[in-house]
């Protein structure tokens, strides 16, 4: 049980959440009020951070792929039905707490008292699903998977660009732009986010 | 030295850092960032200390906590987990945001100042963010991040999912009126 990873990924690790919490901090999204303020369509943020960082995200992955460099994708299962009912839950938990849980724990770090009950509460969710799992995995979880062959594998880890033949710059683009009009249109007539003072 | 100083930065600006974290994270450590995991293990872990028999029979974390494959709790994403609040705290340090919240204003505008029934939700709310996450394959971090940018279908579907429905939540909660006070 006391087994630990080699001191390099360590390493990594503790970089990764370093700055993965630095910039939740940074960005604001380690407060309720924003986050909330997101669903309300009071505070948007979350949008503008997280589509931002899907685009720029995307444009090195994929363009280090097509490179030719070692870069392996991690993509999980497309089980539509588990997907989209765990997206739903995950949407009231959000607004309930005020956080997702990679904010939540950095949270704990910005002065918010309650993101302790709400730590609590991810422990007691997380066990939950654990003993629900053996009861759905070989119905629930098998009902809604869509599987495709890619490179003569039948798999359910799929990307847009599997499904449509198409290639994913396609989708990068598609992406990209539909987030420049956004942004444009909510710099134009968005509301003016409060984030100076608390 | 003076942006590592000001509180807040542009939101696009931190777009763009966690949209290169995301490079060194695939290109040099081959990770995909993500959160939920480590903690839905996390209580499996602790009862492996004093029941390991059990924890190896019981299916979801038997998948996470298996040493002969590799499989161990203290791993990249645990230190990952671990780091995430200090980092926070190292960004409130070097621009000096201090701030505590235990009840906040947009709750107690609709359910009252209660330390208590703040944590009941906060409790709530967190065990369905780790129950939908869990069941869905990833959270915001997973699926939202990380997912979106492969392109993965099943994060498209969890990102959409779970937008819809927190607009739903939280216009039923706060409605309109709270909309103008968030």
């Amino acid at each position: 049980m006391l087994n630990v990873v080699s001191p390099q990924i360590i390493a990594y690790g503790v970089f990764t959440g370093l700055v993965f919490g630095f910039l939740l901090q940074r960005g604001g999204v380690t407060r309720y009020r924003v986050i909330v303020g997101q669903f309300l369509f009071a505070d948007f943020t979350v949008l503008k951070v997280m589509l931002t960082a899907i685009v720029v995200g995307a444009v090195g992955i994929w363009g280090m792929r097509s490179m030719g460099l070692d870069v392996p994708l991690h993509i999980k299962s497309a089980v539509l039905v588990t997907n989209i009912l765990g997206g739903l839950f995950f949407g009231v938990g959000m607004v309930l707490l005020g956080y997702c849980p990679g904010t939540g724990v950095a949270a704990l770090g910005d002065g918010s008292r309650h993101a302790w009950p709400g730590l609590l509460g991810m422990f007691a969710g997380g066990a939950a699903f654990a003993f629900v799992y053996p009861h759905i995995k070989d119905n629930l979880m098998k009902a809604g998977s869509l599987t495709a062959t890619v490179a003569d594998k039948t798999t359910n880890k799929l990307t847009l660009a599997d499904v449509s033949g198409l290639s994913p710059w396609w989708f990068i683009a598609a992406i990209a732009a539909g987030a420049l009009v956004v942004f444009v249109i909510l710099e134009i007539a968005g509301p003016k986010a409060a984030l100076t003072e608390d | 030295m003076s942006l590592l100083r000001q509180k807040r930065w542009n939101p696009y600006l931190v777009g763009i850092g966690l949209g290169i974290l995301s490079w060194i994270v695939f290109g040099v450590m081959h990770k995909a960032l993500g959160t939920s995991t480590t903690i839905a293990v996390a209580p499996g872990a602790a009862t492996a200390a004093f029941a390991p028999d059990y924890v190896q029979n019981q299916a979801y974390w038997a998948k996470y906590l298996n040493p002969a494959k590799g499989k161990v709790f203290f791993n990249w994403q645990f230190f990952l987990v671990l780091a995430l609040p200090v980092g926070a705290w190292i960004s409130t340090l070097l621009s000096g945001d201090h701030f505590k919240e235990t009840v906040p204003a947009l709750w107690k505008q609709r359910f009252g100042p209660s330390l208590i029934k703040r944590s009941i939700g906060a409790f709530l709310g967190g065990f369905l963010l780790l129950f939908g996450a869990r069941m869905a394959g990833g959270c915001t971090s997973g699926h939202g991040i990380s997912g979106s940018m492969q392109l993965a279908i099943s994060s498209w579907s969890f990102f959409i999912a779970m937008f819809a429905s927190g607009v739903v939540t939280a216009f039923i909660l706060f409605g309109v009126k709270g909309r103008k006070n968030a």
